[in-house]
């Protein structure tokens, strides 16, 4: 490919390939971006870079060049990461740039940089053991490379900032100068290495600024959806509205001599797709083309069927209990008081802001594709399967995501799809853009759950037993049958699991309490959605408790706080909460507090939100504090940054649902499925009682909690529970 | 065929008279930085400035743009991403995924332009952009910063900054 350097952008970047491309109309010659993942350092002739390990690429312009295997879509891991590896190499931090490995290359090393899925705030929490492991011994190398050279004992060398000190001799180096030959070195053993305490980390748990800001400021950031190649076609695709309905037939002479149209082609049994010249071109023949749909045996199902068939599961025989203390319903019968209630919460949606896209390219000899994915590997084995190519023949490029949010990381459907279509383009890349409305229409949703509560409390206001049933839709029914063991699907009970040790775990205990589940699936696909099931089962569990302590004549802390004696840190988390709050202070009129406490991915949440209801049910959040515990803490300003996204994020389930009509969801944009706005986002302030002896995740933990603190701060406003969602079924809007 | 001025150089563009401002300034000028996030003029994420105004260039054909509009993107907001909105957003990292930048920068630029002090209460009615990474409570106080009611950058964020601006 010629390359050529564009007089559009004024600033490029050391990895970025410049091809030319001749742009219609205008004929100018386009700089743009086409990730070729670590072989992009030969390409820019630093072919003199030395790969000290798998992590640590050092240049001779003292550039260290991180590595990075996990997916960046706005939450940050790739600085967090970054800065753990920077920790242990001990190098200028202001000279660190990252580098994405793509599928192939972790394959080819025998998946040498390990998971690269990025789900489940999983990013860091699972690999900052070996990427610090990996910074070390890198720094290891570099420290015995110039050890050797001046012929000194390792331990008299210090270094800092990349640069190599021996007090002895007054002599100095630099990691640029000696990583040709560091990189020639036998490694230490990985496992004898130790890492450094993280009460004296200089680069790892401090707030510094993002690695991948500036790109995003100037139109220069190249998400997938803007990728450009030579000779490049376009497609969209629809596929059949209603869930298990399939495609009939398709008129494509209405819309074969429209402009720019290269084909109509079927592409499953439920989908067609339009390719053109450009996308615009392909969308408008799509919008024109008839489709006849057979559209199945679910035409008929709407919300309301659903909710009955959920309803089934509140009173049916087939629940499993997971947690059986004592006697829970006995204990309740023979209470002082009781009281029983029935939470719904609706389907949701994902709706990352970059619609579902990916390009294929697929040749004789190799099938590739560019795609903004959760799971690499998971991509590159369906492009292996849906082209025919054998894996070592095949190449995926992680582009970083507009968004994911869980729902770019199981199901590789679009990487089937725009195979399907390449394949009838040889050669050809082929850039598949999903609309809007395809991607409200075709989501893994958040299950719809319903829970039935009991609870009793004695004369002295003290709990005499607890009783939840869940019904709802199963993830792993849909997803992963393998991992139901039993019949018995603990997933759907997520953050109310037993005991101490583990990622979701209940805060409460009590002689008498029962957890059941009862599985209620329905014809609508359903996945992770940030938080998963600790988002039902946080609004089933916190609020019921609020409506328990109210019932005790008791405040809903310290009531929470009686249960809480057996764990610490949900109790930690919870107290610092109330403390950053001010729980108890007096607050200005009309405004009222609640408080909520969960645990997921490994660390423990608490929220107190600050409400107001007027009259007309607005209701107004002015201010939300959250106490997280995630254990270490690499970079507490991102961290902050997604406790704050998790509140908008959250706050959008209150104003919005995803429902059904006629087997097919009704909210296929953004005129009616409301997502929150800035007027709408409340004051967020964070606390970290860190409490240092165990690593949880970031991204998730606090979602859970936003919006049953916001639930019970209604609750205490107006005095009535909020026991389902969106709030408009309570004549309740969000302001 | 349609001739459209953006940031600054012509750029003659064949199209069908109904395409989309957007899809033109993405796939014909070639400019990426504008990006499709709806389609029906919701989102804000296709933001560009026309003669000065924010608008949504996804609602926009290309048909109804007259010999002397001037269109500016998120490319021409400043040669050097020096502009003080652009600033003010690095100084306390606001983007997230990064989608929908391009479109809340252009609106912020375009609300200072109106409104150099604005209050949060012309941020609310000005700021519509839908950001689901949901950076709004940041967006907020980079307004505010970039209007130069807030201090832009502090010794901790360029002591500890990685890149520069």
């Amino acid at each position: 490919m010629k390359t050529t350097i564009s007089s559009e952008l004024p600033k490029i970047s050391r990895r970025k390939f410049l091809v030319s491309t001749a742009a219609a109309g205008g004929g100018l010659a386009l700089g743009f971006s086409l990730p070729f993942g670590i072989g992009d350092a030969a390409a820019q002739s630093v072919a003199a870079a030395s790969e000290i390990n798998i992590w640590v690429v050092v240049q001779p312009d003292e550039t260290c060049v991180i590595r990075i295997a996990r997916a960046e879509m706005g939450q940050g891991t790739l600085t967090g990461l970054a800065q753990l590896v920077a920790e242990e190499l001990e190098c200028d931090w202001k000279k660190v740039k990252t580098e994405q490995i793509t599928a192939g290359q972790n394959l080819a090393r025998k998946r040498a940089w390990g998971d690269m899925s990025t789900s489940g705030s999983r990013g860091i929490r699972q690999s900052h053991d070996y990427v610090r492991r990996g910074g070390a011994a890198a720094r290891m190398m570099l420290v015995q490379a110039a050890a050797s050279e001046w012929n000194v004992p390792v331990g008299d060398l210090q270094v800092a900032n990349g640069v190599i000190t021996h007090a002895g001799s007054g002599r100095s180096t630099t990691y640029g100068k000696v990583a040709n030959a560091a990189a020639k070195l036998t490694p230490p053993d990985l496992k004898s290495i130790k890492l450094k305490e993280t009460k004296n980390w200089k680069i790892a748990g401090k707030p510094l600024r993002r690695l991948d800001t500036i790109d995003k400021l100037n139109g220069q950031k190249i998400y997938a959806i803007d990728l450009k190649m030579p000779g490049m076609l376009h497609a969209t695709v629809k596929d059949c509205p209603v869930f298990g309905g399939k495609l009939a037939s398709f008129d494509d002479s209405k819309v074969k001599g429209m402009a720019g149209v290269k084909s109509v082609m079927k592409v499953n049994d439920t989908t067609v797709a339009v390719v053109a010249d450009t996308w615009w071109r392909a969308k408008k023949a799509m919008d024109a083309l008839p489709i006849v749909w057979d559209e199945g045996p679910n035409a008929k199902v709407n919300s309301a069927s659903i909710a009955e068939h959920l309803k089934s599961g509140l009173t049916g025989s087939d629940a499993f209990a997971q947690i059986d203390t004592g006697d829970a319903p006995k204990a309740i019968a023979a209470a002082a008081k009781k009281i029983e209630a029935v939470y719904s919460v609706p389907f949701t949606s994902h709706t990352p802001m970059e619609p579902m896209n990916c390009t294929v390219k697929l040749s004789p000899d190799k099938a590739e594709i560019w795609i903004p994915t959760q799971s690499l590997e998971a991509s590159l084995a369906a492009l292996s399967s849906a082209s025919g190519q054998p894996l070592d023949k095949c190449e995926a490029y992680v582009m970083d995501l507009g968004g994911g949010f869980g729902r770019r990381i199981g199901n590789q459907d679009v990487v089937r799809q725009g195979v399907a279509i390449a394949k009838a383009f040889p050669g050809t890349p082929v850039k598949m853009v999903w609309t809007r409305e395809e991607d409200q229409a075709h989501d893994f949703y958040r299950p719809i759950a319903q829970c039935r509560l009991f609870a009793g409390v004695d004369e002295k206001g003290n709990l005499a037993g607890l009783h939840l049933r869940v019904s709802g839709q199963s993830i792993n029914a849909f997803a992963n049958p393998a991992a139901i063991k039993d019949g018995k699907d603990i997933r759907q009970l997520q953050g109310l699991w037993p005991t101490l040790e583990g990622d979701a775990q209940i805060g409460y205990t009590h002689a008498n309490l029962r957890t059941e589940y009862a599985m209620r699936n329905t014809h609508l696909p359903v996945g992770p959605w940030r938080g998963v099931n600790t988002n039902q089962n946080g609004i089933f569990m916190e609020c019921f408790m609020d409506e328990v302590a109210k019932l005790a004549n008791r405040d809903p802390l310290e009531f929470r706080r009686s249960l809480m004696s057996e764990r610490p840190k949900h109790l930690g988390v919870l107290n610092a909460a109330a403390e950053k709050a001010g729980w108890g202070k007096p607050l200005p009129k009309g405004v009222y507090r609640g408080i909520a406490q969960f645990m997921g991915y490994g660390s423990y949440s608490a929220a107190v939100a600050e409400v107001s209801v007027s009259p007309k049910g607005e209701v107004k959040v002015h201010r939300c504090v959250f106490a997280l515990d995630c254990g270490n803490v690499v970079n507490p300003d991102q961290t902050a940054a997604q406790i704050e996204g998790s509140v908008a994020y959250g706050m959008t389930t209150l104003h919005s649902e995803i429902s059904v009509e006629k087997g097919r969801v009704v909210e296929t944009n953004f005129d009616n499925f409301r997502v929150m706005k800035i007027a709408e986002m409340p004051k967020v302030e964070v606390v970290l009682p860190l409490t240092h002896d165990f690593w949880g995740g970031v991204g998730e933990p606090t979602i859970c909690v936003v919006v049953p603190a916001i639930l019970n701060a209604i609750h205490a406003a107006t005095g009535k529970p909020v026991r389902s969602l969106p709030l408009s079924k309570q004549g309740l809007t969000l302001v | 065929m349609a001739q459209l001025n953006i940031n600054g150089r012509t750029h003659n563009v064949e199209v069908e008279p109904d395409t989309p401002l957007l899809w033109a300034i993405r796939e014909q000028v070639g400019l990426t930085g504008t990006k499709y996030g709806c389609g029906v003029a919701q989102c804000g994420a296709c933001s560009v400035h026309l003669n000065g105004e924010v608008v949504r260039s996804c609602s926009i054909p290309v048909s109804s743009i007259k010999a002397g509009d001037r269109i500016t993107t998120i490319e021409g907001l400043s040669r050097d991403s020096s502009h003080p909105v652009q600033k003010a957003w690095a100084a306390i990292d606001v983007p997230q995924c990064g989608y929908c930048q391009s479109g809340q920068i252009m609106a912020a630029a375009a609300l200072l332009a109106k409104k150099p002090k604005p209050t949060d209460k012309d941020i609310d009615e000005a700021m519509t952009n839908i950001c689901r990474c949901g950076t709004y409570h940041r967006i907020r106080a980079a307004v505010h910063m970039a209007a130069g009611n807030t201090k832009v950058g502090s010794a901790d964020a360029a002591a500890t900054d990685n890149t520069t601006v």
